[in-house]
């Protein structure tokens, strides 16, 4: 199978978003599909690697923890822009160590850390391991970074590692 | 193809509306916070406002009243939120770590977190002591 389709989900993917866009008729499908074989021989040309999910049933879990966490955190960021006697807010840096190394994990957590307001990610450091991430409204250092690793980067490890 | 939009009922016009009203909302209130806020890496996080919720309240309010208007599930918009979702950090990380490359290179220690300030410190005294 993978000697055929390289990268399953890529074609997936592709093959789902053309039909979206064109609507479903059988020639479409035979256009997406030589599209997105085109894609997947030119990745493997590339050299790069396809990912093997570990649980796929940390998938959806992860997908509703941060849908949640990010309408959460669009309150919070919206009620302190709005509000007309700002309270004492400190915003900083915070230095984390990862154990996440898949680099499609860490693309899929900077696109959770980017997401979610309040929170930006900066850095990331492959030889040290460590990741600097900018907070908004920074009021414990270690909770962040317990809430990072224990939310996000847990469920990362088990999908991708 | 023409939409006639006043096939569109009742209920589907105000939870559209809604969506689109609540998306186009909080894009205005990260706006506001770009003017409000006063450093760069403050203002970094209003817009995030309008490319999460915002930009996914857009798409939910015009999936909805396309939907409604057409007859049939529009799906397609969902693409929109997906596309502006993955390719966001990308531009955020370019903008914010050049203002961080900036603010090492100038001696900022303001922005610099912990183990930075100690770095730069070390680097500091070697200058000095050469």
């Amino acid at each position: 199978m993978r000697a055929i389709i390289p990268y399953p989900l890529l074609t997936v993917s592709l093959v789902l978003m053309w039909l979206l866009l064109s609507g479903f008729t059988p020639g479409h499908l035979v256009l997406a599909v030589i599209v997105a074989m085109g894609a997947n021989y030119a990745l493997r040309a590339l050299g790069e690697e396809s990912p093997r999910f570990g649980r796929w049933a940390a998938i959806p879990e992860l997908f509703f923890i941060v849908l949640y966490d990010i309408i959460r955190s669009n309150i919070a960021v919206a009620g302190i822009l709005l509000s007309l006697t700002p309270r004492p807010r400190t915003s900083g840096f915070i230095q984390m160590p990862l154990r996440l190394t898949h680099p499609m994990g860490l693309a899929v957590l900077a696109v959770i850390i980017t997401s979610t307001p309040g929170t930006a990610w900066f850095d990331y450091s492959a030889s040290r391991r460590e990741l600097i991430i900018h907070v908004f409204d920074l009021v414990d250092e270690e909770e962040w970074i317990a809430l990072i690793a224990n939310r996000y980067e847990r469920l990362l490890l088990e999908i991708f590692e | 193809m023409t939409i006639d939009f006043s096939a569109v009922p009742l209920w589907a016009a105000i939870l559209g509306s809604a969506f689109l009203l609540l998306g186009a909302g909080l894009s205005l209130i990260g706006t506001f916070g770009l003017v409000r806020l006063q450093t760069f890496y403050e203002r970094i996080h209003a817009p995030t406002l309008g490319t999460s919720w915002g930009t996914a309240g857009m798409v939910m309010g015009s999936m909805i009243i396309f939907s409604a208007a057409t007859g049939r599930p529009v799906l397609h918009h969902i693409l929109i939120g997906i596309f502006v979702t993955v390719t966001t950090p990308i531009t955020l990380m370019m903008l914010g770590r050049a203002t961080l490359y900036r603010d090492r290179s100038e001696g900022n220690s303001s922005p610099l977190v912990k183990g930075d300030q100690a770095l730069l410190q070390e680097q500091n005294s070697e200058g000095g002591a050469s």
